[in-house]
């Protein structure tokens, strides 16, 4: 069953044409991954898709059963539905804690308003303090950020600032989560350990969607491969199909004079 | 953290009692207006990062209601009080509603041209607010049979309950789901945003709680001096304001009262230089930017946040 739908969406840059009648769905606990060369419209799609970027034709549907349409929305309300992304160059709060980055993901799960802020003897707001300040700690466990969890978040290291995205991101609990390129920078060890978390998320049933370009990455973890060149989706399929079909492989290397 | 702030609050309450010197008095409750307003726009600039320029603005809407409402309706300072407060905070939100879309620079002049907007208008208003002469005769506020009169000790002691509780229901604030909202919208707005914050919700609840606080103190000083003209709300007292939130360190509630503080009895201290003495302040201002510029207690806050004491959410 499809949980995100995307239909005939194209987004132009004056008379660029970034993105060119993409369809394309994601299956629930899925991982599908988006690869192209630089400059071929992945992010834009995922502006598109988050409600960063407005798109010109087309509709984007989110959801089980009867989707609805995140088309036009704003990106708090997209995140409010149940998708989280990260960035490709990193977009953290820099001046905050490591922590208080991942309680700022469980924004759209937590209610407290000013009242709550104000009235020293609210039960729930504390409560739900405490839920959001435990569930910050257990994501920091598990993406080994505990140590680092005081430190203001622009002195971690690059591979750390990756993975605390990853952090914030899934905090907000997400139906699907929207990377874009985790892996770029990371060491082969980090490299491997991403891979090992998102295997683990998936089995977990969390849907994943990857823009990525290092497919060592992107073929032991993917269900379906989705390529675009130029604005256009190329080709999809099972990663093993999409290794070995001709028009990607010219993508990427050109064609033999 | 009351145990701690409480016996400096009791000893800060009683001063004036002690101090028969009308003069020392009437500076401590400048440097109590200021911390005020400092309190107030440290919201918008320090937690929220929206660089505000026209601030006075606010503080004139606040004075200027509660002596409309005064003179023409007799209304009495405390109703008058959460009027102004209340009047200021929407105007705060009015603002807020064309120019949330602008960032960085951009808001700054904006907000720039809303404070001069302001003022010309109280000042060209005539028939309403007396244009440059003013509004006279507003009335001082009354407990039972006591009158607070022009002595600054009363003005004093309620301008230091003010702070106390505002200062209060901002370092909660700051610590909530709301604070944290406001400072990732601060260090990154499209982050923010993919987090799930409605940063234009935000950024008005910002604008109008800042602006309702510099209505509460445009409120005490309308009252207190009994007389308010527009060049009392000029330019250059948002921009005090602005720099005693900065001095005092960006996101810092105590912060923003010590540099209220410092910067409003720095001149009074300097006093006996007399001439050179705003050739001095202005020195000790560009010192204090060239070697702390994360301000007062901008650290000492990082260095709490370090050490992980953030309450609950």
């Amino acid at each position: 069953m499809a949980l995100l739908k995307v239909e005939d969406l194209t987004k132009r840059f004056g008379g660029v044409v970034a993105l060119d009648r993409v369809s394309f769905s994601v299956e629930k606990e899925q991982v599908v991954s988006l690869i192209g060369p630089n400059g071929a419209g992945k992010t834009t799609l995922f502006n598109c898709v988050t409600g960063v970027a407005r798109p010109d034709e087309g509709s984007i549907l989110f959801g089980e059963g009867t989707p609805d349409s995140i088309q036009g929305c704003a990106p708090h309300e997209v995140a409010r539905s149940g998708l989280a992304r990260t960035f490709q160059n990193i977009r953290l709060f820099g001046n905050m804690s490591v922590i208080n980055n991942v309680i700022v993901g469980t924004h759209v799960r937590t209610t407290a308003g000013l009242l709550e802020a104000l009235w020293p003897f609210g039960r729930e707001a504390h409560q739900e303090g405490r839920w959001s300040m435990d569930r910050a700690r257990r994501l920091l466990d598990q993406l080994g950020l505990a140590p680092v969890a005081d430190r203001m978040a622009c002195t971690l290291s690059y591979g750390q600032q990756r993975r605390l995205e990853l952090a914030r991101a899934l905090a907000s609990d997400p139906e699907i989560l929207l990377l874009d390129e985790p892996a770029a920078g990371l060491t082969f060890q980090e490299r491997q350990e991403l891979t090992e978390l998102l295997l683990e998320l998936r089995s977990r049933g969390l849907t994943i969607l990857l823009i990525e370009h290092d497919m060592k990455v992107v073929m032991p973890i993917s269900d379906w491969v989705i390529v675009l060149d130029y604005g256009a989706k190329i080709a999809e399929g099972p990663p093993k199909e999409i290794q070995e079909n001709p028009r990607v492989i010219e993508a990427y290397l050109g064609v033999k004079s | 953290m009351i145990r701690k702030i409480a016996p400096f609050l009791l000893i800060l309450l009683l001063l004036p009692l002690f101090d028969s010197n009308s003069y020392r008095v009437d500076v401590l409750c400048t440097a109590a207006l200021y911390a005020l307003l400092a309190i107030g726009l440290n919201l918008i600039v320090g937690f929220a990062g929206l660089l505000h320029l026209g601030y006075a603005a606010f503080f004139a809407i606040g004075a200027y209601t509660y002596a409309l409402l005064n003179l023409r309706v007799g209304c009495p300072f405390w109703i008058g009080l959460p009027i102004a407060a209340f009047s200021a905070g929407v105007a705060g939100v009015l603002l807020g509603l064309p120019v949330i879309r602008v960032r960085g620079d951009y808001l700054a002049i904006v907000t720039l041209g809303f404070g001069e907007i302001v003022r010309v208008t109280v000042t060209n208003l005539e028939d309403w607010t007396g244009g440059p002469n003013g509004l006279l005769g507003i009335a001082h506020p009354v407990v039972g049979s006591y009158n607070f009169g022009v002595d600054s000790k009363p003005y004093y002691l309620l301008l230091v309950v003010l702070v106390s509780i505002v200062a209060w229901a901002c370092t909660r604030m700051a610590r909530s789901r709301i604070g944290l909202a406001w400072m990732a919208i601060r260090e990154d707005e499209l982050a923010a945003a993919c987090s799930g914050i409605d940063t234009a919700r935000f950024k008005l609840l910002a604008l109008g709680l800042g602006g309702g606080i510099a209505g509460l103190a445009g409120c005490v000083f309308a009252a207190k001096q009994g007389t308010i003209t527009p060049d009392s709300f000029d330019f250059i007292l948002s921009v005090m304001v602005l720099a005693m939130v900065i001095l005092g360190g960006l996101g810092s509630v105590g912060g923003a009262v010590l540099g209220a503080v410092v910067l409003s009895l720095a001149p009074e201290l300097l006093r006996s230089f007399s001439t050179y003495r705003m050739l001095l302040f202005g020195i000790v201002m560009v010192l204090l930017i060239r070697y702390r510029p994360q301000g007062f207690l901008g650290a000492s806050e990082i260095r709490r946040e370090l050490k992980g004491g953030h309450g609950s959410a």
